[in-house]
């Protein structure tokens, strides 16, 4: 995929009036750079008092301030802490390692039991040259970080998995995906958090609720968070 | 006494939109709110209300109402010709409506969105802390409904300051926006091909975006068969497809997209971007020439 940044390097690009666009080389250092954003907000103080919203991506983090005239602050603010910031570099493996030693989640793990009864959990086998029991147990096996969202609200992209677990989309997607599938897609792993269409190859399903609207946060995935899936059922 | 509005019609669309929703893009929920922002405000200046309260968002008019109540309005945005029991009305001009009266909008002469507001505003239940609908994602009041009754909310202090506010209708003709350089500006192959010709309105336009239709935009070889990793995207943000047809974000746009966003419409002029209609001509003009 299309990335002009490479690691250990930080471009930040115009977006607007009242936001900049941090690419850098791969998501997992997005999302660190993102949490310490986050940090930095919850800090307060200009200009992070102004950003209201920072949005991971795959390879960026967004930076939306509320105000004109707190850009002139944010550019130089946001390179102050690239610089500060010993970004991890993404080693094999989807490791996250700065200087040795893996950067630590916000909370520990949360855990995910699943049911691994997916439509596609054959078509993965087939796929990773893995058997069924093998797919499982790299799901399970190493814990996943949320990395960014999209799609849908509530949606996460969990990275950091099994690398064994790369997987293309389907080719054709279903109209209409149940809330609670657990399910694969390039280096991807994620949850439908509501029913919807869906592309993604299903392993399994779980029964935690995923979104709510009545509670606040209404994600339960949140970006910086750590995902252990846990088998309690399945393969048939 | 309740005091609430009575839906006799809808037309076209009637929302019900505030501010919109901040801080909830990390979690896949964007801002939304008001799409003619500054419309939407001045109608709270001139009731004299806290900023914030939430308004019904008419598209290209016909909502009628009928009063439970003593209520004040007023009707900003594009001045679909108000009437209220059959007797015309100023836009943009405070007006009180009796227990029973029925304000009604016509169809505006331009413009696409026209703001409802009420004195005490819209009171149906906040979600995420915004009583904004989000076309997109569904959160959040339900289009306005033929025989809902919404309620309306206590009246702070003070009221309205002023008649009637002299602004100008949103322009009919050719509508000029103004650019500033969008994060992925490099992969179009010439950014002057923003600006060099005329766009239309397409008719597949909605709260999502403005969309466009001209000669298609074509990438910079070296972006051809790229695909962009998918990145958070911002309102006014000009998004360019595979097809090359630009798309400006309005309102409810995703919080993610991944075709590249070339350039940013200039704040104030996306809230003119959501009073063009499909048809109208637009014209793109860059704040700076790109080098």
């Amino acid at each position: 995929m299309a990335s002009e940044t490479e690691p250990g390097l930080v471009r930040v690009l115009p977006c607007g009036e009242t936001a900049l666009l941090v690419e850098v080389a791969d998501t997992l250092t997005a999302v660190a750079l993102a949490r310490q954003f986050d940090h930095l907000r919850a800090a307060g103080g200009p200009p992070w008092s102004d950003v209201h919203d920072v949005v991971t991506g795959e390879r960026t983090v967004l930076v939306i301030a509320g105000h004109l005239t707190t850009m002139t602050e944010l550019r130089p603010a946001i390179l102050e802490s690239v610089s500060a910031a010993r970004l991890p570099v993404l080693k094999l493996g989807g490791e996250l390692v700065t200087g040795g030693n893996r950067t630590p989640a916000i909370v520990a793990p949360l855990e995910i039991p699943v049911v691994y009864d997916g439509a596609d959990l054959l078509d993965v086998a087939a796929l990773t040259g893995l058997s069924p029991a093998q797919v499982v147990d790299a799901h399970t096996g190493a814990d996943w970080d949320v990395g960014f969202t999209g799609f849908a609200p509530g949606f996460a992209y969990l990275v950091g998995g099994d690398p064994r677990l790369v997987v293309p989309r389907r080719a054709e997607p279903r109209p209409r995906v149940a809330a609670g599938s657990v399910a694969l897609a390039g280096p991807y792993s994620g949850i439908y958090p509501t029913d919807s269409p869906g592309g993604w190859q299903l392993i399994g399903r779980t029964e935690v609720t995923l979104w709510d609207l009545h509670r606040d946060p209404p994600a339960v995935l949140r970006p910086g968070m750590r995902v252990r899936f846990r088998n309690v059922g399945g393969p048939p | 006494m309740i005091r609430a509005l009575e839906v006799v019609a809808t037309g076209p669309l009637a929302l019900v939109e505030d501010l919109g929703r901040l801080g909830y893009a990390a979690v896949g929920v964007g801002r939304s709110g008001a799409a003619d922002r500054a419309a939407y405000l001045l109608a709270g200046r001139l009731l004299g209300e806290p900023v914030g309260r939430a308004a019904v968002e008419v598209t290209l008019g016909g909502l009628v109402v009928r009063a439970r109540g003593s209520l004040t309005v007023v009707v900003t945005g594009a001045a679909a010709p108000a009437t209220v029991d059959g007797r015309p009305v100023g836009h943009a001009a405070p007006v009180h409506l009796p227990d029973g009266a029925v304000l009604a909008l016509g169809m505006p002469p331009t413009g696409l969105r026209s703001y409802l507001a009420v004195r005490g505003g819209i009171d149906l239940d906040p979600v995420l802390g915004s009583r904004s609908s989000d076309t997109l994602s569904g959160i959040g009041p339900a289009p306005l409904r033929v025989g809902q009754v919404v309620p309306v909310g206590e009246p702070g202090a003070g009221g309205p300051t002023m008649d009637v506010a002299p602004v100008a209708a949103p322009e009919g003709g050719r509508v000029e926006l103004t650019l500033l350089p969008g994060p992925r500006l490099d992969w179009l192959a010439d950014p002057r091909a923003l600006t060099a010709t005329p766009w239309t309105v397409s008719g597949s336009s909605d709260r999502v975006g403005m969309r466009l239709t001209g000669p298609a935009l074509s990438r910079a070889e070296r972006w051809a068969d790229a695909e962009l990793p998918s990145e958070g995207v911002v309102v006014g943000g000009v998004q360019v497809p595979a097809d090359g047809q630009p798309i400006v974000f309005l309102a409810d746009h995703p919080v993610t997209g991944g075709y590249p966003v070339v350039a940013v419409v200039r704040a104030a002029d996306v809230d003119r971007a959501a009073q063009c209609r499909p048809g109208q001509d637009v014209r793109l003009r860059w704040a700076v020439a790109p080098r």
